[in-house]
């Protein structure tokens, strides 16, 4: 046997060749690793970069809607009602909010298709031959109630001319925005012809102009005017579910995770809870769903869909990820920090409480904010509470009923009028992802400040 | 008494650890360990230690890694209930008192016996804070005044007060190695104990660092009993009065500092000390 370590020039020049034979493979496998890691990132990269695209080109066109400026005259001939009630006529307050709504009652029967029927003749060329139907398919349904609105403010309007914005329906912005195919047939487009013309006329000549849609942020879901529809009602259904989540998730998870790591006696008992607590966050969500059908609807009798259900399946989903979080995190508190406590006299409570706690701050706020932003997309278990109702008002308790954002974007997505519910489902999720895109930059920012104190 | 007013000198030749023997030998006896025994499950780190710590001097253990003088240590208030699988026999009394009684409080215990340790861990709290951590949770000051008191004059005892009068409310982790290690120093003055152990506290330190402490630890000495452990002969000659030579988890040799060093009876001791094991 040869001396390989010998210490002779000739030796070492061999080693030395042995050495560079080798180096050739090591930077080539180092070379090849780099690349694949690369792809991977650009790949993923250009995936989220043409998933933004995608839905930045469906969805910005649905921040703009198309608004009818008409000119509205209050005829007497067709609002033919009494005089508001006044309070002085009457003795006692009851007695005056009774004759009020019998004078509300009375002017919701009129007819006030009519009196959008004339303000749309009066904008349209003189003379033009179309029947009432076709006229009353370009402004949005919610016309008439928005004028009716405007006269039970104030009754004085009376006989008088005003200029009122309405909305031009969906099929009318279709086609102003060009989400139907101009070429079709009369048989395939959505508006009659003596219509559709109309629409041109009027948009050439301003009574028809874009502007920035703010019903989608302050209206709720519509569907007998979907021009009008928008996400205020979801997103504060979605609020709703978020606070109790955040107040019920994050004092019970820390609270559990803090007994199970500092407290908890390590016996067989706490493994096999560790383990189901692993394998609750694998659970998929759906089955989340059916548990608070069952367990909060059937056996509670809690409101079905209600952000209170909602927020409660959501707060399950979204404990075992905070309390795997916070373990971790207390895990990794250094030892010589609860040495000081203890070694100070501090009892075990108030090393956990005054030290070791407090240092983990910024790693549970993160994973609350991360569970949270993961919850705010949770669709599947709130389709099997309900919470996939349509409703068309904002919940002003938990207990209301109501839907959520991304309940909203799947109700939406599967809306029949394609053409305009499309851009509205984009507008939809970048509104989701703009909350969420927001709740990470909070954690984000929160997170590093936190560290920067401690 | 006040005992250090400005900045510690910061000559090695200013410590002053030299006591009669027959003085030392005369000193009331604080804390008494027989037959103390530790394992860490199935492992036996002591076996059977017996020694006593006289008041108000500064006991060293010195020995190699793992010889157990830090485990013994951590046996008199009781840290190693906080090891999992630790299991502590014999008995140790401090004043006469069994601190493994299970009637006696581990927290009163510690607030009797404070310590230091290796690495300096002040609280990632301000200054005031750190100091004030004890007396709070003990209950010792009666409002922000006393309390107020009891800071700066533990930042003063530890030699510190001078150097962070002016950022109290600044972290303490911002604060030097040295100056971190007697923020600790102060943490656990702050609360009164009567007997402070410090396990290799200038482990982590430079030299200059180092000189200031056993400085500190040698004024110390008047008012407290003093307990340290230290893998630096050089330390333990410098600031201690006894010395007890550990090896293998037992004790070999304890005695008089300069007993120990210049005339030590046991053939390990002395092989120890002349640099031929450990």
């Amino acid at each position: 046997m040869t001396d390989t370590l010998s210490n002779t020039h000739a030796a070492s020049l061999e080693r030395t060749k042995l050495v560079r034979a080798g180096l050739r493979r090591r930077h080539m496998s180092e070379a090849i690793f780099r690349g694949l890691g690369l792809a991977a990132i650009v790949m993923a990269l250009g995936f989220v970069a043409l998933l933004f695209i995608d839905i930045g080109r469906k969805g910005i066109p649905a921040f703009t809607q198309s608004n009818l400026h008409l000119t509205v005259t209050f005829d007497p001939a067709v609002i033919e009602v009494g005089p508001a009630p006044a309070r002085a006529d009457f003795t006692s307050e009851a007695e005056y909010n009774a004759a009020n709504l019998g004078w509300q009652r009375e002017v919701a029967l009129l007819n006030w298709n009519t009196i959008v029927e004339q303000a749309m003749r009066a904008a349209a060329p003189a003379g033009l031959d179309i029947d009432s139907r076709t006229l009353l398919t370009i402004p949005e349904t919610d016309a008439r109630h928005r004028i009716r609105a405007l006269f039970v403010e104030n009754p004085a309007l009376l006989g008088q001319t005003v200029d009122v914005d309405v909305l031009a329906s969906a099929n009318a912005t279709n086609w102003i925005k060009g989400n139907i195919d101009r070429s079709l047939g009369d048989a395939q487009q959505q508006l009659a012809a003596p219509a559709r013309t109309l629409i041109d006329t009027l948009v050439e000549n301003g009574t028809i102009s874009n502007g920035f849609s703010w019903s989608i942020f302050t209206n709720v879901d519509s569907r007998a005017a979907p021009a009008s529809a928008g996400l205020l009602g979801a997103f504060v259904g979605t609020l709703w579910m978020m606070l109790i989540v955040v107040a019920l998730a994050v004092p019970i998870g820390v609270a559990a995770a803090v007994y199970l790591e500092e407290f908890a006696p390590k016996s067989r008992l706490t493994d096999f809870i560790e383990v189901n607590i692993n394998n609750l966050a694998a659970v998929p969500s759906i089955v989340f769903g059916l548990l608070g059908a069952a367990a909060f609807i059937n056996y509670m009798h809690l409101p079905i869909s209600a952000p209170i259900v909602g927020g409660l399946v959501l707060t399950l989903m979204t404990l075992p990820t905070i309390i795997i979080a916070t373990r971790g995190a207390l895990l990794g508190v250094s030892p010589s920090l609860r040495q000081a406590a203890l070694g100070m006299g501090a009892s075990k409570t108030q090393m956990v409480f005054h030290h070791v706690l407090p240092v983990t701050f910024p790693s549970i706020l993160t994973a609350t904010i991360l569970g949270i932003a993961h919850a705010l997309g949770e669709t599947a278990p709130l389709l099997l509470i309900g919470m996939k109702a349509f409703v068309a008002q904002v919940p002003t308790s938990p207990f209301d009923q109501a839907t959520a954002l991304p309940v909203q974007i799947y109700l939406w997505q599967g809306n029949e009028n394609r053409n305009f519910f499309e851009p509205r489902t984009a507008a939809a999720i970048m509104v989701l992802l703009a909350v969420m895109i927001c709740l990470n930059g909070v954690a984000i920012y929160l997170r590093s400040r936190l560290e920067k104190r401690a | 008494m006040d005992m250090v007013a400005g900045k510690v000198k910061m000559t090695q030749q200013s410590v002053n650890s030299t006591m009669n023997p027959t003085d030392l030998l005369e000193r009331p006896i604080r804390l008494t360990a027989k037959d103390v025994t530790v394992h860490y499950g199935q492992k036996q780190a002591l076996h059977g230690i017996s020694i006593q710590i006289p008041d108000r001097a500064v006991t060293s253990f010195i020995g190699p890694s793992g010889c157990g003088k830090s485990t013994f240590l951590r046996c008199i208030n009781r840290m190693n209930d906080t090891i999992e699988g630790a299991k502590v026999g014999g008995t140790i009394k401090l004043d006469g008192e069994d601190i493994y009684d299970p009637a006696l409080d581990v927290v009163e215990l510690r607030a009797r016996i404070g310590m230091v340790f290796q690495k300096p861990n002040p609280f990632p709290k301000s200054i005031y804070e750190n100091v004030a951590y004890g007396p709070k949770i003990h209950g010792l000051a009666r409002n922000k005044t006393d309390l107020d008191e009891i800071v700066v004059s533990s930042l003063r005892k530890a030699g510190l007060f001078e150097e962070v009068k002016d950022r109290l409310n600044e972290p303490g982790t911002g604060l030097s190695g040295g100056q971190q290690q007697r923020l600790c120093i102060a943490r656990a003055i702050a609360v009164g104990p009567e007997v402070i152990l410090m396990d290799e506290p200038c482990s982590a330190l430079d030299p200059i660092a180092t000189a200031i402490i056993e400085e500190l630890i040698d004024e110390l000495r008047e008012n407290y009993t003093i307990v340290i452990v230290t893998h630096s002969m050089q330390q333990a000659a410098r600031v201690s009065q006894k010395t007890a030579f550990f090896h293998l988890g037992n004790l070999i040799e304890e005695g008089v500092t300069e007993d120990i060093f210049t005339n030590p009876v046991n053939k390990q001791t002395q092989d120890y000390i002349m640099g031929r094991i450990g």
